[in-house]
């Protein structure tokens, strides 16, 4: 399946819920960046493994993700 | 592409001041694409509380009220008994709604007002810095219960949904939870349940969410998830408590 998953990175918190909730282990806080809060983003390791099943935005806080499908 | 999700419209920009993995921001989009989806954004009206929902009015983009501690359903009568038309909320957590305002949220549900609380319940007063709420579990040590909630000093934590589905007035009333995906999803059905109550003009409707406050409870947002689920659900269960939406 081809997807997307956007994360609006200066707007996330580092909460990590997206990562506790997306059933692909596909999604992790970065271990490089900051955003401009101060904060890991989350970001999504394996894009081409998301199955578009929303579950990472629907248990973002912040709603910063947006998920697309071909 | 097709879009599976994205921000509903009816949350501003605004980036909401929650602290990270918080509930509310999770019960606040809730809210609003129930708003988008039932198509009644340009007449809703909310009651925003006191407590960290306070800046609710910055997020949700409807006309917004900021009432005083725990007096947003008697403010929110007002509202819709002037203008019956308009769909009016309230949002409100367990310090705002179960201790200084349980007398207002009880004549409310009381004399059948059709309006809808979202009623948020984190176990805590958590924008003041964690004090001991009347939902607070057994045990569950606060900043004014350092020791854990002693039962015997002050009582067991209360059930609000339960409560309010005794009394005549209530016409809907259902508990949920943001702990998992499932679970949020079921969430929003019962938020837009209790929207549906008051469009169809059936009486108070009340949902109650179990949320999380990660910053007061000393958990990360994952263990603060893990910690509805494990310790608050087995105490306040979750369901339907009342429906007279089909009467
Ligand atoms: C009349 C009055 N009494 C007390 C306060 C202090 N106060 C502010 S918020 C709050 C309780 C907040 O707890 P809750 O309603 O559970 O909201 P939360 O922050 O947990 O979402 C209290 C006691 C106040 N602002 N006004
Ligand atoms: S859409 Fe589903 S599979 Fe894809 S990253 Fe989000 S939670 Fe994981
Ligand atoms: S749930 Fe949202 S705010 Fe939290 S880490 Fe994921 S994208 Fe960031
Ligand atoms: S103090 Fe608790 S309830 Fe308030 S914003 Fe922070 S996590 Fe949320
Ligand atoms: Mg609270």
């Amino acid at each position: 399946m081809v997807s997307k998953v956007t994360i609006d990175e200066n707007r996330c918190k580092g909460c990590g819920l997206c990562v506790r909730a997306c059933p692909k282990k596909i999604m992790q806080l970065s271990k490089t960046k900051l955003n401009e809060k101060g904060y890991h983003p989350a970001e999504v390791i394996d894009q081409g493994a998301c199955i578009a099943c929303a579950s990472c935005a629907r248990t973002c806080p912040d709603a910063v993700i947006t998920v697309e499908k071909e | 592409m097709t879009t599976v999700f994205k921000k509903t419209p009816v949350l501003t920009d605004t980036v909401m001041h929650y602290c990270p993995g918080c509930g509310h921001g999770i019960v606040h989009r809730l809210v609003a694409e129930v708003i988008e989806e039932l198509g009644i954004q340009d007449r809703t009206i909310g009651f925003v509380p006191v407590g960290c929902a306070v800046f609710g009015y910055k997020y949700f983009a409807v006309d917004c009220v900021e009432a005083a501690h725990g007096r947003a359903p008697a403010a929110a009568t007002g509202c819709k008994r002037v203008n019956p038309n308009n769909v009016v909320f309230t949002y409100q957590g367990d310090g705002d709604l179960a201790s200084i305002g349980a007398a207002e949220i009880v004549h409310a549900a009381h004399r059948g007002e059709k309006i809808t609380t979202i009623f948020i319940n984190n176990a805590i007063y958590g924008m003041t810095g964690g004090q001991m709420a009347p939902t607070t579990l057994v045990g569950q040590k606060t900043t004014t219960s350092p020791y854990g909630r002693d039962p015997e000093h002050c009582g067991k934590p209360l059930r609000v949904a339960e409560m309010i589905a005794t009394i005549e007035g209530a016409a809907y009333v259902e508990r949920v939870s943001v702990d998992s995906v499932p679970n949020i999803i079921k969430a929003k059905a019962a938020i837009k349940k209790a929207f549906q109550c008051q469009l169809d003009g059936k009486g108070f409707a009340l949902v109650e969410v179990l949320s999380s406050c990660p910053t007061n409870w000393g958990k990360s947002p994952a263990e603060a998830m893990d910690w509805i689920k494990s310790d608050m659900i087995p105490y306040y269960p979750l369901g339907v408590k009342k429906d007279r939406t089909n009467e």
